[in-house]
Order: C-alpha cells, then structure tokens, then sequence
C-alpha cells in the first residue's frame, strides 16, 4: 500500500509541469507547423483549415506547401535569414571577446570582489532590457550623446550615422547578450582547477602557450555554453533591429513579425517561424546535448 | 550437548542459535554489472560484525540492501524472522549511520536527535526525555542547541550516532563510520562505538575498508571482493588461517611462497618450494593431495631473524642477505634479499638497544631466518 | 612579471567592460533631468519630466498590469519549475524523460517570436474548438509567462538539488519519512534559497517581457514594456527617460538591499563557525 501510494504521488508530481508544458509549449507548434501547411484567406482566423469535413463524412485534408515555396522562392528571405545568422555569429564572437577577460577576471578574484563583481554584472539584466536599448538610441543618434561628444571636441563636423545601421544593432546586441555569455563562463570557471596553471608554468610552459594549450581547452565547456545562449537567442532578435537598425537592417526576428501584424499572412509568418525554427534546431539540440551531460557529470 | 559449552561470546558457534539477520542468495545487478554475487551470510544478534573490502567490491551495495535502499535483484533477506523483501526503508527496524552522517542542516542537534522518534508518533514528553538520554550517553549535552554547521567532525559523528539508536532499532548499520576521522579521534572513537555497542547490545554492522578498524572492532569480519564472500570468521580466524592468498594479503602483510606437496602424511605435510630453494615442515596434516600446487603464507612477524645459524638447516629456515630495514622504534621490519631476486619480509620487536650505534642487525649483513612448524600456512587457492 | 602584465591586462577589460555596461544607463539617468525635449540636448536641469510621467494614466494602468501579471506568474512558474526540477534529478529514469527534459530546457534558448506566435496561434485554436480564451490579455500573457519563466526556474531547482547530497533524504527515510514527509522535511526546506531566487528571476523576467506579451496580447491590455515601445520607436522622449531612472532607482535599490541582507548572513555564519571551534 505504501509503495501504491508512492507511486502515484511521484506521478502527480511530473504530471502537473508535464502536461502543461506537452499543452502551452509543445502543442502550439504543431499548430504553428499545422498552419504553415495552410492558405491565406480573408477571413477569421486568416488562414484555411487543415481539415474539412465534406459532404458524407469524407475528410478532405488539405496541405500546401506553397508558403515554403514562397520562402525559398523570393531573394528576401534567404537573405534575411543569412543576414540573421550573420549578425548572431559575429555577436556571440564578440560577446566571446569581452566576456572571457571579464569571467576570468571575476573568477580570479577575491572573494569579496567577485560577489561585487558578479552582482555589478547582474545587475543591469534586472533592469528593463527594453530601457536599456533605449538608452543607446540615445547615444547614437544623429544629434545623440556620441556625436554631440566628438562635435564638441573637435573630431568631426558631420554627425556620424550611427542609429538606424547595422553597426547600431551589433553594439545593441552585444551590449544586451554579454551577461548571458559572462555567467555560464564563470559558472564553468568557477569549477576549474587552477592549479593546473600552475603546473603547467612549473613545467616550463610560457603564459601565451598555457592559455592556449591549457586554460581555452579547459573552459570550452563554458564558451560553447556561453555562445550557445547568445547565438540562438540572437538570431531570432526582433527588438534590437526595430529599433536600433529602423528599417535597415533585416533581421528574421521582425519579417517574421511584420508578416504576422502588418501583412496579415498567417500562414506564411507561420513558415518563417517553422524555417526558423529548422536553422536553430541543431544549435538548440546542442546546447540540450551539453546541459544533459553536465547534470550527469554532477 | 549445547548446555555444557557457552556460546555466550560465539553464537555462530552454537547450532542451536537462529541467525538474527539472514541473507539468503542474494544478488544486486546494476545493468550489466554484477555488484552482489549471490552472497549467503548469518548475523547473530548482539555482533559487531563487519563487512571488509576494497572499493568496488560490493560492502556498500549489500549495506543499502540491508537498509532497504536498494533492493535485491534476486535472493531475499530476512531480519528477525521477517522477510525484507518489499519493506522500504521507513518501515525497517533497522537504522543507518551514514558515511557523511547526513545531518539536517537545518535542524539543531536536538532536532536532529529527536527526528526519528517525531516520525513514530511518539509522545512529546517521552521523546524529550528520551533526546535527554541520548545526549547524554554521548557527551553532547552542552551543544543540544548548536546547528551541524557549528560542530567539529567528531561531535557530528555522535549525533548521526544517538540520532540513530534513540529508535532502539534492531540493527544499526555504519558505513565507514571512521573514514572521516583524524587518526587520533578514530582510536578514540573505535572503543566508544564498542562500548555502546556492548552495553545496548544493538546488533552493528559495519561497512569498512580499514583492515585496522575491523581486527579492533568485529566480533566477526565477512572480506568481500567482487561481490563474494572470501571469508568469513572472526579476526583471529581471518587472519591466522586466511582461506586464500587474497585474504592472506588484504589482512596484514604475508610472504607467499609457491611449492609442492611432496609428502602428506596423518601429523604432518611437507611442502617444497623452488623460490627461495626451501622445505616446508608443517605439523599438522591436512586434506590435500601429495604432488598437488599449493602456495604457502608466513606472516612477517612469525619468522625469527637471526645472525647465528639455525640448528637443523633445511627445514624452516633459510639464508639471505638485509637489503632493507624500516626502523618503527618499537619494531623493525627487515626485507632480506634470497638468492637473487626473492624479498622476504620479517617484523621483529626491537628487544636489544644498539650498541656502540650499530643495531644488532644491520644493512647487507647475512642472516639466517627460521620459523616454527605451525607458523605456515598452507593455501590451495 | 608575465602575471603582472596579465592581470593589468583583466583589469583594463573588467574596468571597460563594466563601464560598457554601465556608461549608457547612467546617461538615461542623467538626461531625465535635461530641460529640453530633445533627449540628448542638455537644456538645462528639469524634473519636469517626472511630472508628466506621473501624469499619464496610461502608465498607471501599464504598471499595475505588469505587476499582476509578473506576480501570478511569478509564483506559478516557481511551483512548476520545482516540481519539474525534482522530477528530472530525484525521479530517475521514466517514460518520456527525453521529451520532458527538451520541452524544459527549450525555453531557454528559443527566440521569443517564436514562442511567441505559437501561443498567440494556439489560444485563437483553443478558442475555436472550446470558446477560450474569449479576449486575450491578463490571462494569455500570465499563460505565457508561466510557461517560460518556468523553465527558468527549474535550470535554478536543479542546479541545487544535484549540490544537495542525495543521502539527507536516505536517512530521513531511514529514521522513518515517508517520501512524502521527506519532501516536506528535508527537501523542500532546503530548496527554499533556491525557490526564492527562482521567484525573482520569474518575475523580473516577466515584467521585461514585451515580445510574447505583444503577441499573446488583446485590446486594452498594456503591459509597460509594451507601452514604453510604442512610445520609443517613434524616436527620443524624456518622460521615458524618467521612467527608467525610477526603474533603475528600484531596482538598484533592490540588490543593495539583497545584497547587503546576505552579506549579513555571511557574517552571522562566520560568528557561528568560529563559535564552533572555540568549543
């Protein structure tokens, strides 16, 4: 009896967080996915249904492809789609560039320090993300902070087009993503044996061939983590673009979203979201990949 | 028959007594791997019995099966009668104390102590003076309130300890109860855990890698490897009349020579060994037949090392040269080189101080070592 | 001597790359007392701005949403992603852990359009076949919430429940717990540090959220990070200016205060070892 009963609250256990993720995660993208087989019409909701029962109970399902057609078919999307996985890439390396000095420096520190430190890094994640992008529409506009600054020096006469360039994105993007690309280096870091330096110097090993042959290897872990939860999340950016790129900088994240809102084509906002979802699948299943060992290695 | 001899101390002696703990053919399988090989074993009540092995071997799987913790794949176990076999371990008369102790670390000591005895509904009044007691018997008194945090590594022992006995259970299990103590304190404590122990008069079983703390504590040792039983018997048993080479060598340290049964005979057996070139007079006869492989066990302290040559030579004693000694103060050991390449190890107590600085026996001096005939032990596997 | 050059070198990059981070809110800051309208202009010193912000009914409603909104999910996302967190590291193996592990893990890295969009498209769905939800707003965006949040959460469950040592709940049973009173006992208890920092994340995560809070959204229900969007993306605005100095001020001060609170316990920790050893 008392094992019947142990069992069966172990069930009820999973079950809750189960079926509501099987419900409100896992259900919607099949619609997604259903939807994306389906036409644009004008009606509510915008698209035509799946199934249709026809006269004398015959099921007629329809399945059109024609929106992956579309997707494949015009310039706009492959470029934008490449423009995206351009933009993430270059972002996660330079996330990379200012987030491993940073861990590294944190992780050496004193104890007293490194909870400073940690929490100066924090902290601007708990302020609102949307503010802080705001904040560098501020500084690079054309009669923003920047250019008033090196006007006033001396540098130039022109304001520099900041705002609205790709250029405004990437620093947009690193500037929101470093925190996501700092903690899971220091968590990793945090867990090293740095005597290893050590003996790596006591070998005779200078310091450039100790970070090289020793430390990077080390902490891979940590970067492949770190990039993964800056590189997919990027890709699929939408706030950054809008408004740090205006209209310039084409980014997957707002076609997506302009599909949905501004052209009322369902169907084919669903494809975008379904060939998004195709290009991250493998970075995504990765990350799950390194998540799973690392809880086993504990 | 029974009534005339007292199995007081020796229960297992005793054909009459009913084990209190039975594990009948049990094994645990992990996938493929093998961690309890089909294992039969008898706990009498009121032993301190101990479970010696290596790591990997096994001692620790077939404690958490005793507690219930992990269950036997095949086999059953039997505590007081009682078949275990689907008793999680909430309902078990049994209770553990485990390597890490395990304290809550958000309970005081007091809590900690009286924990068990709140999930037996017991009253509240007998559970405090019960706590009372317990704290008592193990000196804690004073840190009642303290959380474990706050405690040093011995004081954490004793609360794991009364924590688990305040429940009077039938059996207490210890998984290296020692391990994580300083060699001091782990004196200390092994004769603390042997007088509770004898004045409750709870059945132990303890898990251990420590050959030292077995031979003190055991009233009985079980060596496992593998996931079988090598042997089993008190310390005594195990360690004069090792069953095999391999208990010869986990208990102490032992020579080990290989040789022949060249003559078996009612009151005696020889034994020739090739390497060193040696005769073996053992004197008592044994069940083995004449031409047969076996190896022979000296142990180290059982040989006489000597400048002045044996009476009879040939027999139980050999010559070689000091190639090694490891001065101990009380004792010395001395590996002495046989012939070419053969190191035996003798242990003597160092009964002559040196004169003049020089040890009676020095390094590369010839020696002559010689043992008695029932010092050698003769093992067939 | 090479270390010296290195840690000056970790030193420039922290100092840069906290004045990075820094640099730009502090400006925010700064121009919510700029006189003139144009934002990075400096007019002269002004609260002004303060006063229009406090003005807008707008903003009032936008914040109250948000904060309901925030909390419910808070502490739903909390339950889940523990519960979800004990099953994945105390359950062991059992049918449909792969799946169970992918949809709990996958929120963490799917772009939010996506998740986005799926949701909005399955409440119109839900709505066909069983008529809810009928209008979208405080309850889809919760839904939503939630459903993300608590993936946060269970990455936090997790993490601490594999530092707990497995046999603190080994030897509560062994004193006579049933798995349930063991929950209740010891791990929860345990957990509590864990469940907080869970409920945090959840609600901050929350209160940021504008992209799934504008797709699951419905007429009348605006969220300030929805709010704050439609006013910036037509350009500069100094009243937006003032709201994010009073964000930044609260959450500022709401760190000082953890922080200040922990190191506290710290310190009351290191009174109690020493005490310990004394003994």
């Amino acid at each position: 009896m008392g094992h019947l009963l142990q069992r069966n609250w172990r069930t009820l256990v999973l079950f809750i967080p189960f079926f509501w993720l099987l419900l409100f995660f896992l259900a919607p993208f099949f619609i997604v996915l259903k939807i994306s087989l389906a036409e644009s019409v004008i009606a509510s909701p915008p698209f035509t249904p799946m199934i249709e029962w026809v006269d004398e109970g015959i099921m007629n399902i329809r399945v059109v492809i024609d929106n992956f057609a579309y997707l494949w078919e015009d310039d706009l999307y492959a470029k934008t789609y490449l423009n995206s996985l351009k933009i993430s890439s270059i972002s996660t390396i330079l996330c990379l560039l200012i987030g491993y000095p940073m861990a590294y420096a944190i992780v050496r520190s004193s104890h007293t320090t490194k909870h400073i430190l940690l929490m100066l890094v924090i902290l601007p994640f708990w302020t609102s993300f949307l503010l802080r992008v705001y904040a560098w529409m501020g500084l690079l506009a054309d009669q923003g902070t920047i250019n008033n600054l090196l006007i006033a020096i001396g540098i130039i006469d022109e304001p520099i087009r900041m705002l609205y360039t790709p250029f405004a994105v990437y620093i947009g993007i690193v500037y929101t993503y470093v925190p996501f690309m700092i903690l899971p280096l220091y968590a990793n870091m945090e867990k090293l044996d740095w005597i290893l330096l050590e003996a790596a110097a006591d070998l005779g090993a200078k310091p450039m061939t100790t970070f090289f042959t020793v430390t990077l290897p080390m902490t891979l872990p940590g970067i492949v983590a770190g990039s993964l939860l800056v590189f997919i999340p990027a890709t699929g950016e939408f706030v950054i673009p809008d408004l740090l790129g205006g209209g310039n900088v084409l980014m997957i994240g707002r076609i997506l979203y302009n599909e949905f809102n501004a052209n009322i084509d369902w169907p084919v906002a669903s494809a975008v979201a379904i060939a998004l979802l195709l290009l991250l699948v493998l970075p995504m299943m990765l990350y799950q990949h390194i998540q799973a060992k690392q809880t086993e290695a504990e | 028959m029974s009534q005339l001899v007292d199995y007081n101390d020796r229960p297992w002696l005793d054909p009459d007594a009913e084990p209190f703990i039975k594990v009948q053919s049990v094994s645990k399988h992990f996938g493929d791997f093998t961690a309890v090989d089909s294992v039969d074993l008898e706990i009498y009540k009121g032993e301190l019995f101990c479970l010696l092995g290596g790591s990997g071997c096994g001692k620790t799987t077939l404690l958490r099966m005793l507690a219930g913790f992990e269950t036997p794949s095949s086999g059953s176990i039997l505590i007081d009668g009682v078949n275990m076999n689907d008793v999680p371990p909430y309902e078990r008369p049994v209770n553990m104390m485990f390597q890490s102790y395990a304290l809550f670390p958000h309970m005081n000591v007091e809590t900690n102590v009286a924990y068990g005895l709140k999930r037996d509904g017991v009253a509240k009044s007998e559970i405090d003076q019960r706590v009372e007691e317990m704290l008592a018997m193990v000196e804690l008194t004073q840190f009642r309130k303290r959380k474990p945090h706050q405690l040093s590594g011995g004081q954490k022992q004793r609360v794991a300890l009364a924590r688990a006995l305040i429940k009077q259970p039938k059996m207490l299990l210890l998984d290296e109860p020692l391990a994580a103590l300083d060699k001091r304190l782990r004196v200390q404590t092994q004769y603390e855990l042997m007088n509770i122990q004898d004045k409750l008069g709870v059945t132990f079983v303890v898990v251990t890698h420590d050959q030292e703390e077995a031979m003190t504590l055991s009233t009985r040792i079980a060596v496992m490897d593998v996931g079988r039983f090598q042997q089993i018997g008190t310390p005594t048993e195990i360690y004069e009349f090792p069953s095999s080479r391999l208990v010869a060598n986990f208990i102490g340290n032992a020579n080990m020579f290989e040789g022949r049964v060249t003559e078996n005979g009612t009151d005696h057996v020889i034994v020739a060994c090739k390497d060193p070139t040696c005769d073996f007079y053992i004197d008592h006869g044994l069940s083995i037949t004449e031409g047969s492989k076996v190896w022979i066990a000296l142990r180290p302290e059982k040989i006489k090392i000597s400048k002045q040559a044996p009476g009879e030579p040939g027999t139980n004693n050999i010559k070689g040269m000091v190639s090694d000694i490891g001065y101990l103060g009380g004792t010395s050991t001395y590996r002495v080189l046989i012939g070419e390449d053969r190191i035996v190890e003798i242990t003597s107590p160092n009964l002559n101080r040196p004169v003049d600085g020089n040890p009676p026996i020095d390094w590369d001096e010839e020696v002559h070592l010689s043992w008695e005939p029932s010092s050698a032990v003769v093992l067939t596997k | 001597m090479n270390n010296g050059k290195q840690s000056r070198f970790l030193f420039t990059m922290t100092c840069f790359g906290l004045a990075f981070l820094y640099v730009p809110m502090i400006l925010l800051v700064f121009y919510s007392f700029n006189k003139s309208r144009i934002v990075p202009v400096w007019g002269g010193f002004s609260t002004k701005w303060y006063g229009v912000l406090f003005e807008s009914k707008e903003v009032g409603e936008a914040i109250v949403l948000s904060l309901k909104v925030a909390t419910v999910n808070a502490t739903f996302a909390m339950i889940l992603g523990t519960l979800a967190g004990l099953a994945l590291v105390r359950f062991g193996r059992f049918k449909g852990r792969t799946l169970f592990t992918g949809m709990i893990s996958a929120p963490l890295v799917m772009p939010e359009v996506i998740t986005g969009l799926s949701l909005l498209l399955l409440f119109i769905t839900l709505n066909e076949f069983i008529g809810w939800p009928s209008s979208r707003g405080f309850t889809t965006i919760t839904i939503a919430h939630i459903t993300f949040s608590m993936a946060y959460v269970a990455v936090i469950i997790q993490s601490r429940l594999t530092g707990m040592a497995q046999d603190l709940e080994e030897a509560a049973q062994d004193l006579g717990a049933k798995p349930f009173r063991v929950l209740v006992d010891i791990t929860l208890p345990l957990l509590a540090p864990g469940m907080l920092a869970g409920w945090l994340l959840a609600f901050t995560l929350s209160l940021d959220d504008l992209i799934i809070a504008s797709f699951v959204s419905g007429p009348g229900a605006v969220t300030l990070p929805m709010l704050i969007y439609s006013r910036i993306r037509l350009g500069l605005r100094p009243d937006i200016n003032a709201l994010a100095t009073i964000i930044i001020l609260v959450v500022a001060i709401g760190v000082l205060v953890a922080a200040w609170i922990m190191f506290r316990q710290q310190k009351q920790r290191e009174l109690e070892l020493k005490m310990s050893e004394e003994t």
